[in-house]
């Protein structure tokens, strides 16, 4: 498909005019921002979804009979309804809001806790985000459970055999990034969601990095748990969801107390509200979900696929340009991947090279990418990450690219 | 009479006063750090790392005369030239003098951004360390 084709399909001056920071400047530069893994930037679309709530219908939700309330209550309750069919969760109530996938993998961890017994088995993958390693650690601690590493290649694809060979009648859960956040990496969770359901384990996905770009059907994958946040998908920050099957959440016992997740309240005896609220303790952020729905409206109007599709090109286009440069080492080279690209320069410290590209303008990342087993494996204190948006553009990458080769003249 | 911190500071600032852009005043630190007195080998261990950066940095110090010096090293250049900066003008001194300096000329030279001690290169951390030794000779010639 031509350039011309895929550009009109997304109709990039028009989008572009909906993110007001992309105007702006940076240390004298006009702004390119190539930290989308990072966080995505907000559409105004979804700020005047900010701004409508707190100007025309704040309210507490779920338990006033005024006006207001039941307005807040419904629009918080549509956008629920706006994220189960995006992901097409079966039933409403398996969309549990949280404060983001963090928030809801240790909700997940803690409903596990009463579940697994000493000398059950949870495997890991070797490129998991620390929030997706972490609470399994400490899950482990209380349970006795063991954790063990479904390991990688140099390509940082998983291993699916060793994979097979890991699981057995004592694995009870699997957990896998749908993408890895630094390598990009597009996990093959249906086959592994498939064959951990052999031996009845349950498979949490980590949906963030792979939400923005891909439109995940829970049902088709069978996931029993699938989280992301909104931040990383055009929404604020401080909200997300956990997709839970009914038959797991309803076994996991509530995260914390407090209101909205009680049925009744006495001193000798507390009942629990039913789903989602058993586990939506306190005052939600009402906003951020309601921001949420408007950020998947926008998307879906735009289009998953076209969004996959130029996002592609831009990968592409990318790569292709970054390997003009003499020293250019690539981590995460698999087929399947999003628009992610981490490397290094030979010799050049990705610190340094993150440093002297913002002086000129450009945003990405830098560092271990809170992923430090991936860093450890290819032996390196870290990489430079550039993760690409439907709203950046061919001219962007050449931009990038022209501030890369200063900042490596500087360095050499 | 060898210079004060506060003179060498100032000769600091004067040099990055003659650039016009922060490519010039970056290409200059990249030089420093270049030209820095490297830390022995055997001193780049963990307890020399200072916490807080996102590349690594070694500081070692040692009393000569009474006077503190400071040898340091890092695996990123620009990192390497912020840490030069900053033994160029604590380095020879007497303990005492490098607590009470400060550290202003850090803003006068442009790199006020770097000061901001949510930066990922900590160079508010480094400062802190060069402090630490010097309290610690400090007690040691007390």
């Amino acid at each position: 498909m031509s350039i011309a084709t895929n550009n009109i399909a997304l109709n990039l001056e028009k989008i572009r005019k909906d993110f007001p920071v992309l105007n702006r400047e940076v240390n004298g530069y006009p702004l390119v921002y190539l930290d989308n893994a990072a966080t995505s930037q907000t559409p105004k679309q979804v700020m005047d979804a900010i701004v409508d709530y707190y100007s025309n219908y704040n309210a507490n939700i779920h338990r006033g009979v005024h006006s207001l309330s039941q307005e807040a209550t419904d629009k918080y309750e549509a956008a629920r309804k706006t994220i189960q069919q995006h992901f097409n969760a079966e039933k409403l109530h398996e969309i549990i809001f949280t404060a983001g996938t963090t928030h809801g993998i240790n909700l997940v961890a803690n409903g596990f806790a009463s579940i697994l017994k000493k000398g059950d088995e949870i495997l890991v993958s070797a490129m998991e985000h620390h929030s997706n390693i972490v609470p399994w650690q400490i899950l482990c601690e209380k349970t006795g459970a063991v954790l063990k590493v479904i390991p990688m290649n140099q390509e940082g694809e998983l291993v699916y055999e060793e994979f097979e060979a890991l699981l057995s009648e004592k694995t009870k859960m699997v957990f896998v990034n749908h993408v890895s956040n630094a390598l990009g990496t597009i996990n093959p969770i249906k086959k592994i969601i498939d064959k951990a359901h052999e031996y009845n384990a349950a498979v949490l996905i980590d949906g963030a990095q792979a939400a923005p770009h891909i439109k995940a059907d829970v049902q088709a994958l069978d996931a029993d748990f699938y989280v992301v946040s909104a931040h990383k998908m055009c929404g604020p920050t401080g909200v997300g969801i956990l997709y839970g099957k009914e038959e797991w959440l309803n076994k996991m016992p509530p995260y914390q107390g407090g209101g909205e997740m009680i049925a009744t309240v006495s001193f000798d005896k507390t009942t629990y509200a039913d789903l989602p609220h058993k586990f939506e303790a306190g005052t939600p952020n009402i906003c951020g979900g309601i921001a949420f729905g408007a950020a998947l409206d926008y998307m879906n109007a735009i289009g998953f696929e076209p969004i996959a599709r130029y996002e592609e090109e831009l990968l592409n286009y990318a790569t292709l340009k970054l390997q003009e440069i003499e020293g250019m080492q690539f981590y995460g080279t698999s087929r399947e991947k999003t628009a992610v690209i981490s490397f290094n320069i030979e010799g050049l410290h990705p610190y340094d090279i993150g440093t002297l590209v913002d002086k000129m303008g450009i945003a990405v990342r830098t560092g271990h990418h809170c992923a430090q087993p991936i860093m450890d494996f290819y032996k390196i204190p870290g990489t430079v990450r550039a993760s690409f948006s439907f709203y950046n553009t061919k001219e962007e990458i050449d931009r990038f690219i022209e501030a890369l080769k200063k900042a490596k003249m500087m360095l050499s | 009479m060898s210079k004060t911190i506060q003179e060498i500071q100032e000769e600091i600032v004067d040099e990055f006063a003659m650039f016009e852009d922060w490519m010039q005043r970056y290409e200059y630190m990249i030089e420093l750090g270049k030209a820095l007195p490297l830390i022995d080998e055997q001193y780049k261990i963990e307890e020399n790392l200072i916490k807080g950066c996102q590349s690594r940095v070694w500081v070692h110090a040692e009393l000569e005369d009474e006077k503190l010096v400071f040898t340091a090293d890092s695996d990123a250049i620009i990192t390497k030239g912020i840490v030069a900066i900053l033994i160029r003008a604590f380095s020879n001194h007497h303990p005492s003098e490098i607590i009470e300096a400060d550290t202003k000329f850090i803003d006068e030279i442009g790199l006020k951004e770097h000061l901001s001690p949510t930066r990922a290169n900590g160079l508010v951390s480094m400062i802190k360390q060069l402090k630490m030794y010097a309290v610690a000779y400090q007690t040691q010639l007390d």
